[in-house]
Formats: structure tokens, sequence, C-alpha cells
């Protein structure tokens, strides 16, 4: 437990690993025996290949997946104690394929979960009005478009919107900013990156992006087949001299340049 | 006499047969749609039981319709009186397109968008009637298109058995060799055909969603 994942601080932290297994079907071993610890407002990014179990790991925190073996704590309860209705609104969620409701104006996917928990209309309007503007889109122009009528880079932060709308203190968010070009991409991550700073949220990022996890994240996870390589701040990060944090650095100056030093 | 004057002549004889077959019809797609709509979605619910309810559907399916409704005469309460016995057969026909097209519409629903309802926190009810099944209302009422053209046609054999509609004519036509009584229960059936098909159709492709 004395692993750096587990840092001893003060504050209680928001979500915790410990000892977390997850299998498919009781067989394929996903994620096995992880643990660590996201304090508050901190942005902890899982940085790992395809398949390595990030999404795992991301999916266990708003339980659309149980662990096999182990507890993954929020807010100090075990997510299998939690209502899982209740703990999903409690943690705003952002998919790469976002997953806006096509059916739905802009409007009404923002303030999706604020109608589920009943909100007051005359507080809905002036919310999806000022996450909007929070997001960088009129809402004039947008709030009554159809998703369709989006660009990708309009969708992705329709998708951020969405999630930020009943202000949830918890943000997950699995490769948000995957389907964007590199230069819409740039722009969205630097906007994401001051709204991250405003709000204090606790956050938890997944990405194969080794730039973008020294842009955003405060920490930044390493998974490795199912397993947590390490925990290192940025800094740590890019001087580390272990092999697998090496070649992502060196990867990474090959080919996204320098933008990581930022 | 031409056809256009025996269909004058016999104008009131044949709206009354169209209104009774509307009307059987009508019932029967109401119950169908009751019926198919969840067990579409059970189906989609529990994978185990897709095999036994669309291959019950299937099998109904097959069975020749004047069969049918010689296999339902026996049931007690069924064969009791004409109507009820034809509507049942009837909606047992017109399952398999709903069902069918219920799951097919359900399943094809983007896993991304159902993955966002689930980890927003929308119950399982929430997203069935909000997301789900407006997702695939287009899909679902091409099914409804489908069984409705179907029962309009199979009801004419309703007549065997005495439930009236627009099968009489074909049927007492055939008897008596008259290719006019044919015609008037032929065509108008045809025609109700085709309507139903075009207003359905207009339908189902206002509720398509956008993509």
């Amino acid at each position: 437990m004395n692993t750096e994942a587990n840092r001893p601080s003060g504050r209680e932290p928001v979500i915790e690993f410990r000892h977390v297994s997850y299998q498919l079907n009781g067989r394929q071993e996903l994620i096995n025996d992880v643990s660590f610890a996201v304090q508050r407002g901190e942005t902890l990014v899982l940085l790992g290949r395809s398949g390595a179990g990030k999404t795992t790991a991301l999916k266990l925190i708003n339980r659309l997946l149980e662990p096999t073996e182990g507890d993954v704590l929020v807010e100090g309860r075990s997510t299998i104690a939690w209502d899982p209705i209740a703990l999903r609104r409690h943690i705003g969620y952002v998919i790469q394929e976002i997953g806006l409701f096509p059916h739905f104006t802009v409007e009404r996917n923002i303030a999706l979960v604020p109608r589920l928990e009943g909100w007051v209309e005359d507080r809905i309007a002036p919310r999806v009005k000022e996450l909007l503007e929070m997001v960088g889109l009129d809402a004039g122009k947008f709030a009554r478009r159809y998703p369709h009528e989006l660009s990708g880079g309009q969708r992705q932060r329709v998708g951020v919107a969405r999630a930020l709308a009943a202000d949830p203190p918890i943000l997950l968010m699995d490769e948000p900013f995957g389907a964007l070009d590199p230069l819409t991409r740039g722009e969205v991550q630097r906007e994401f990156q001051a709204l991250e700073r405003r709000l204090g949220k606790t956050v938890v990022i997944v990405t194969h992006h080794v730039g973008e996890s020294l842009v955003l994240g405060t920490r930044i996870g390493l998974v490795e087949a199912g397993k947590l390589a390490g925990i290192y701040s940025p800094k740590e990060f890019l001087e580390s001299t272990e092999p697998v944090t090496a070649a992502y650095v060196a990867y990474l100056r090959m080919h996204e340049g320098i933008e990581g030093d930022e | 006499m031409s056809l256009l004057e025996y269909f004058i002549r016999h104008q009131r004889e044949i709206l009354q047969a169209t209104v009774e077959h509307v009307w059987l019809v009508g019932v029967t797609m109401v119950l169908s749609v009751a019926i198919g709509v969840p067990l579409g979605v059970l189906v989609t619910r529990r994978p185990w039981l897709s095999k036994p309810i669309l291959g019950g559907a299937n099998i109904a399916e097959t069975i020749p319709s004047l069969a049918l409704f010689g296999f339902l005469l026996p049931v007690p309460w069924l064969g009791g009186r004409a109507d009820r016995l034809a509507i049942a057969a009837l909606t047992l026909y017109a399952l398999l397109p709903i069902i069918r097209n219920t799951s097919a519409g359900i399943a094809g629903v983007d896993a991304a968008v159902r993955e966002a309802a689930r980890g927003m926190g929308m119950t399982e009810g929430q997203i069935l009637f909000q997301v789900e099944l407006p997702l695939s209302l287009s899909t679902v009422l091409a099914g409804v298109r489908v069984a409705t053209v179907l029962t309009i046609g199979i009801a004419t054999i309703a007549a065997a058995v005495g439930a009236g509609g627009l099968g009489e004519f074909i049927f007492r036509g055939l008897a008596m060799v008259n290719n006019q009584l044919i015609l008037a229960g032929a065509i108008p059936a045809a025609l109700l055909a085709l309507g139903a098909d075009f207003l359905l159709s207009v339908l189902e492709r206002r509720l398509r969603p956008a993509r």
C-alpha cells in the first residue's frame, strides 16, 4: 500500500482504487490489482496503449462496470454501496464518440441531467446559456441546432457542456479530444485546461496521447497491460529514465514536437 | 354493364364492406402493436427469449391463413364470434414484422448514445422511452407498415369464417364465377393497401431521425 500511487495526504481522496481487478466473463483479466487515489481538484491522466485497460478503469468509477476484486471508492464509499443512478449523476462523463442524442437539440442534450434531476425550467435556460458560453459556443446560435448540424469540435464542446450541466464534482473523460484534427484538438485542449483550473473539478482523463496528458494532467498514471506501471507528475514523467516513460517521451519529442513542455 | 356502373349501383354495399374491412384491420393493428412492440423490446433485454419469441411469430407466419382460421375455431372465447376469431388470427400474422422491426430498431441505436445515457445516470425506463424508442420509431413504423399491408390482404380471407369485409365479394364472386363481384372486393382492398402504404411511408420518413 505504500507505493507512489498511495501517496499519503491529509485530504480525503475523492476517487480511490484499492487492489482492484476486473475480469471479463471471469476469465480475461482487464485490470489487475490496481491501486491509486485521486485528490480533490486533481486531474489524473491515465495514459497507455489501446487495450491497456484505461477505459475499463474509467468505467469502474461510474459503475458502468463493477470490480471483480477489490474496491473502487468514490468520496469514501464503495461504488457498490452507491445507488448507481445517484453515483452517475454525481459524475460527469464524456466519451470519445460523445454520444449526443441525435433526436435532441443542443439545448435538450445539455439540459438532460438537470431535467432528470427535476430542476425548474427557470433555472435550466440560464444554465444552458452559461454552459454554452463556457465552452465557447454562442447560445443564440447553437441552442436550437441538432447534433448533426455541428462540426466535430462543436460536438465535443457540447459533450463537455452536457457533462458539466448539473455541476458534478467529478468529471470522467474517455479520449475526449480523440476524434478532432490536431489544430482543433489543441484549441479545445487549451480551453479545457483553462476551464478545469477555474472549476476545480476532480478529473480523470483517459488518453493515448502523451502530449495531451502532459498538458492536461496534474499527475499521469501509466497503464500497461491492466496494471498501473506508475504515477508521475508531468515533470517527473519527462525526466523519468524508466524504459516505458522514456519511450513515450522519445516518441513525444519526435512526433508531437515540444508541445508537452509548456 | 360496365364495372364502373356496377360499382356505382352497389356503392352502398361496397362502402359497408370497406368499413368492416378497415375495422378488422384497425383493431388488428392496435392489438398487434400493443403486443408486438413490448415483445420486441423484451427480445433486446433478454436475448435468450429471442429464439422462442421470433420463432413462434415465424411459425404463425408460415401457417396458411385459411388453415389458421380453422385452427382457432375450436378455441372457446375466440371461436364464438367470427370477428373475434378473424382479429385473433390476423394479429398473429401481423406480429412478426412488428416484433422484428422493434428489436432491430433498438439494436440499431448507436452504442455510444446508449453508453452516454447510462453514464449520465438515466434509468432503464428513461433510456427506453426517451432514447431507444424515439430513435427506433421510424424502423418500428416500417414494421407496422409491412404488417398493415399484409393484414389488409389476408383480411379478405376472414370472410371465409363469416367475419365480413371485402372478402365477402371475392368469395361470392368465386362461387358465382362473377368477375365483377370479385373485383368489387379486390379493387377496394388493393386501394386500401396502397393508401395505407403511402400514408405510413410518409409518416415513417417524417419520423426518421436526422443523421
